[in-house]
């Protein structure tokens, strides 16, 4: 899975999560300042991710995932 | 120094009959039935197959992202403090946020989402449980929700109790202005439980009407053919205000709160006292609070639930502590019973009634119990002038609430 679809499937479960409008997830986008998301959301988003990527993101790692970015490379060393 | 007086400056709610008060009241006075048969799949197992369930879902009016979060209880109530706070014109007035309180209950509270959450634990397991769990079934989340909506930081106060919570908000939210702990109190009670477990639990306790085949027939206050209440959902919220503080801003007044009585029975804890002794002291006590001459309160909007025996000891109540002269609603018959939120949206219907001078219709009472010894406006709205009503309010527990409403 390239890094492009990566960041679109997250794309994907920011707006059904938190109503985050595709056109805004980029890498360099920070969660919590740039788009808005929440830690309850955060929480759901990751779940989502874990469940749409195939992979595990340990609650001691979320803390690491500050942009879009860190999470996608997250994913694609994981997957 | 003397007691400030409190007036209803906005009104708002979400009920079987409309998605607003406006609607909601022309179908009450039109004597529309908002009870229909229960269509879902889950409905065939249970006794029960009607309810009376909201005329416009909460989807139509917050969007999707908003709700993920929001117990239904919870959306609801939030919609009807939205329509109350703009009826009131609170919004760019300069009300100070610390004078601003809120005072809004639900008789069960987030037992959907806890069920729906359950569900979700039983198949995939603790991690896939909504972190939105607890927020969503708290029972103080409708309140703290319409508090932040509205910037209230005078405090946000849920009351509990049972089928009483809707009006035994408003007491304490009267109480809230009179003690001059806030000018502005957004007080009201909200129920969403047609789910079937609740249901089932109702039905276990034979409290609910089976009449299933005739949806529209089976709340019957007061007839002889009355075999228990119909669930319905909704919220009502009403703006409370001290009057001068009302007077300052030039706000439109629908009516003044003139005086609440809350007791408690101390006999059973789903069985009303066998002489309705709570309910008498309740009603004596909220006209002694109110001020107001008997003769005045010529509108009752009964608790009236369409249960055979509460029914009837209200009946008696009423006889006791008022007089033979109120003219009766039981507008239950029309929209069933909202639990928690019935006493609001009760109350909304009296003061309407006052502004309007018109007693809503009870429906149904096609044969009435011999023990009905008080004028009920049967099947059609009765207009009359109204310048006192009251509401009563009884729950599980043994809560006993009345209040006192006058013109403005």
């Amino acid at each position: 899975m390239t890094r492009d679809e990566i960041t679109a499937g997250l794309a994907e479960i920011l707006e059904e999560v938190a109503g985050v409008s595709p056109d805004d997830v980029a890498e360099g986008k920070s969660f919590t300042d740039d788009l808005d998301v929440d830690s309850l959301s955060m929480v759901e988003v990751v779940v989502a991710a874990e469940e749409k990527f195939g992979v595990k993101i340990p609650d001691n790692e979320v803390q690491n995932l500050k942009t879009v970015g860190d999470a996608v490379s997250y994913i694609e060393a994981q997957s | 120094m003397t007691r400030p007086d409190v007036v209803v400056t906005g009104l708002g709610a979400t009920t079987p009959l409309g998605g607003d008060v406006a609607s909601t009241w022309d179908a009450m006075v039109a004597g529309r039935s908002g009870v229909s048969p229960l269509t879902q799949e889950w409905a065939a197992q249970l006794p029960v197959q009607i309810a009376a369930q909201l005329a416009v879902e909460p989807s139509e009016v917050l969007d999707r992202v908003r709700l993920r979060r929001l117990d239904r209880s919870e959306a609801i109530a939030l919609i009807a403090a939205q329509q109350a706070w703009a009826d009131a014109g609170l919004a760019d007035s300069g009300l100070d946020p610390e004078r601003l309180a809120v005072s809004v209950g639900s008789g069960i509270g987030g037992a959907t989402t806890l069920l729906a959450q359950d569900d979700i634990l039983e198949a995939s397991g603790p991690r896939r449980v909504s972190p939105h769990t607890v927020p969503m079934l708290m029972p103080n989340g409708p309140a703290a929700w319409v508090g932040i909506e509205v910037g209230a930081k005078a405090g946000v106060h849920s009351m509990a109790s049972a089928c009483a919570t809707g009006a035994e908000a408003i007491a304490l939210g009267l109480d809230i202005i009179r003690s001059g702990r806030a000018d502005v109190v957004v007080a009201g009670g909200t129920e969403a439980v047609v789910h079937p477990l609740p249901i089932a639990g109702f039905a276990s306790m034979r409290a609910m009407s089976t009449r299933n085949d005739e949806p529209e027939k089976a709340s019957r206050p007061w007839d002889k053919g009355r075999d228990g209440f119909v669930l319905g959902e909704g919220a009502g919220v009403l703006i409370l205000e001290r009057a001068d503080h009302a007077a300052a801003r030039g706000a439109r007044v629908y009516a003044r709160v003139a005086g609440a009585g809350i007791t408690s029975d101390a006999f059973d804890i789903v069985q009303p006292h066998n002489e309705g002794e709570g309910a008498i002291r309740a009603i004596s006590k909220a006209i002694a609070d109110s001020g107001v001459a008997k003769q005045d309160i010529v509108h009752v909007n009964a608790h009236a639930t369409s249960t055979p025996i509460g029914d009837m000891l209200e009946i008696g109540a009423l006889h006791k502590a008022l007089g033979d002269h109120p003219v009766l609603s039981a507008t239950k018959s029309m929209t069933g019973h909202l639990l928690g939120a019935a006493g609001a949206l009760e109350s909304i219907a009296t003061i309407l009634a006052i502004r309007d001078g018109v007693v809503p219709p009870t429906i149904n009472l096609d044969d009435p119990d011999e023990a009905l010894t008080l004028d009920v406006a049967a099947h059609k709205a009765r207009h009359m002038e109204i310048p006192a009503a009251l509401n009563n309010a009884f729950g599980f527990g043994g809560h006993n609430v009345a209040l006192v409403f006058t013109r403005p």
